[in-house]
């Protein structure tokens, strides 16, 4: 449908279209993981090679099993299937080959099944109608503009310790006031590259 | 269809099938510990769709229903599940309902089924249905399940609706598509039916019910 380049959306889910900014895709382990930078860039780099390998396996699925059998309405139960297998899958993997990679990644893994990005990255490239190369693009792209946004949103709320807030805004509320911050500076980009 | 739910929930608060716990629970789901505002589960969607008060009750239509079915159904079947795959039996249930949902809206509301867009199908991983199974269904007998279900769905609704509200009538002046505030003396802000005006509508919702619920409960909220 659309022709853009593969690494026109890479650029474009990063920036002007990010997936957490834009789409609001992840908020709830962006809010509560979002204390420290080193845990928000584990997170942030098991999401984005969660994303960009579920996309990938989605779309193979989508394209050349669901479509060809009309069973587009089970799309929803096969892309969770399909995460919460992969993510299972990776977990195993993980702890047999690399204990290190392991304790680095390995408690992020099963909050990623239910991170809501995921599964909305793989939607959108449903939606819109992409090719494989350019889901693979967005997989990857969406994925480190959400690392990009939570890191960061962490920076920012180790800073935010020293500040005085006042009561009622404490905590949550303070923290979506800044995401909205940083969703106007990030707004900044728009018109540089546009997906759709 | 909400209020034969909610007056047969009070008649078996002083019945009892539920154990006469009905109404706490109703209360405790839609307002106590709402789940949007206090819990701080479902952000994802509450931020997406609301930029216009329809979609936001449309949203939250879907969502009580969705809750109610899959706690229904979690309940039921909560003597029969094996524990260790009570997750994606869960997850099972609960896409089985949004599918539901998301067909009945392509076939009667394909409108409002295009602009809601991936958002109807996110419910599945929206925190509060699965963590309403997780945490009420599984330990409760069906009825009050679902009556569970049905107060945290309006809570949640609850919660939609205001923000609906705010950003549209901000955003355009207009509730509905019906021109409320004048445009001669109010000019439209843009900036609220976008990205950061969800943010900040969210952040001051939140900071208003923290207000209003008083500083004693402030403490287990950390």
């Amino acid at each position: 449908m659309n022709g853009n380049s593969a690494l026109v959306i890479l650029i474009a889910a990063i920036f002007t279209n990010n997936i957490l900014l834009t789409n609001f895709l992840g908020m709830c382990s962006f809010i509560a993981c979002s204390g420290q930078i080193g845990t928000s860039l584990g997170l942030g780099t098991a999401v984005t090679f969660v994303m960009t390998m579920t996309t990938m396996i989605n779309f193979v699925i989508y394209h050349h099993v669901l479509v060809p059998l009309g069973l587009e309405h089970l799309t929803f139960i096969v892309f969770i299937a399909v995460i919460a297998a992969f993510v299972q899958f990776v977990e195993m993997f993980v702890e047999r080959f690399s204990l290190k990679l392991y304790f680095a990644l390995g408690i992020f893994l099963p909050l990623i099944t239910v991170n809501c990005a995921i599964l909305g990255a793989s939607l959108f490239m449903v939606i819109r109608e992409y090719t494989f190369t350019q889901t693979v693009g967005f997989g990857f792209g969406a994925g480190v503009g959400w690392a990009v946004a939570i890191v960061l949103m962490a920076g920012l709320r180790q800073k935010m310790r020293y500040s005085n807030v006042p009561k009622p805004f404490e905590g949550v509320a303070v923290a979506m006031i800044i995401t909205g911050v940083l969703a106007m500076a990030f707004m900044g980009f728009a018109g540089m590259v546009s997906i759709q | 269809m909400k209020k034969s739910n909610a007056a047969a929930c009070s008649a078996c608060a002083t019945k009892g099938p539920c154990g006469g716990k009905g109404l706490v629970t109703l209360k405790d789901g839609a307002w106590t510990v709402n789940p949007l505002a206090i819990q701080m589960l479902g952000i994802c969607s509450a931020l997406a769709v609301t930029s216009r008060l329809e979609s936001s009750l449309v949203m939250g239509a879907a969502l009580i229903f969705v809750c109610v079915g899959s706690n229904l159904f979690v309940s039921l079947l909560r003597k029969y599940t094996p524990h260790r795959i009570r997750m994606i039996a869960e997850v099972a249930i609960i896409a089985t309902f949004v599918i539901l949902f998301d067909q009945f809206l392509k076939a009667f509301y394909w409108d409002m089924s295009k602009q809601l867009g991936p958002y109807v199908g996110l419910i599945i991983t929206n925190c509060i249905v699965m963590g309403r199974a997780e945490a009420f269904a599984l330990q409760n007998p069906p009825l009050l399940s679902m009556v569970d279900g049905l107060a945290n769905g309006l809570g949640y609704a609850g919660g939609l609706a205001i923000i609906g509200l705010i950003r549209e009538l901000l955003g355009t002046g207009k509730i509905f598509g019906h021109a409320v505030l004048l445009e001669q003396w109010y000019t439209p802000n843009q900036l609220m039916i976008l990205a950061p005006g969800a943010f900040f509508t969210l952040g001051v919702v939140i900071a208003v019910f923290n207000a209003l619920r008083g500083p004693q409960d402030e403490e287990e909220n950390k």
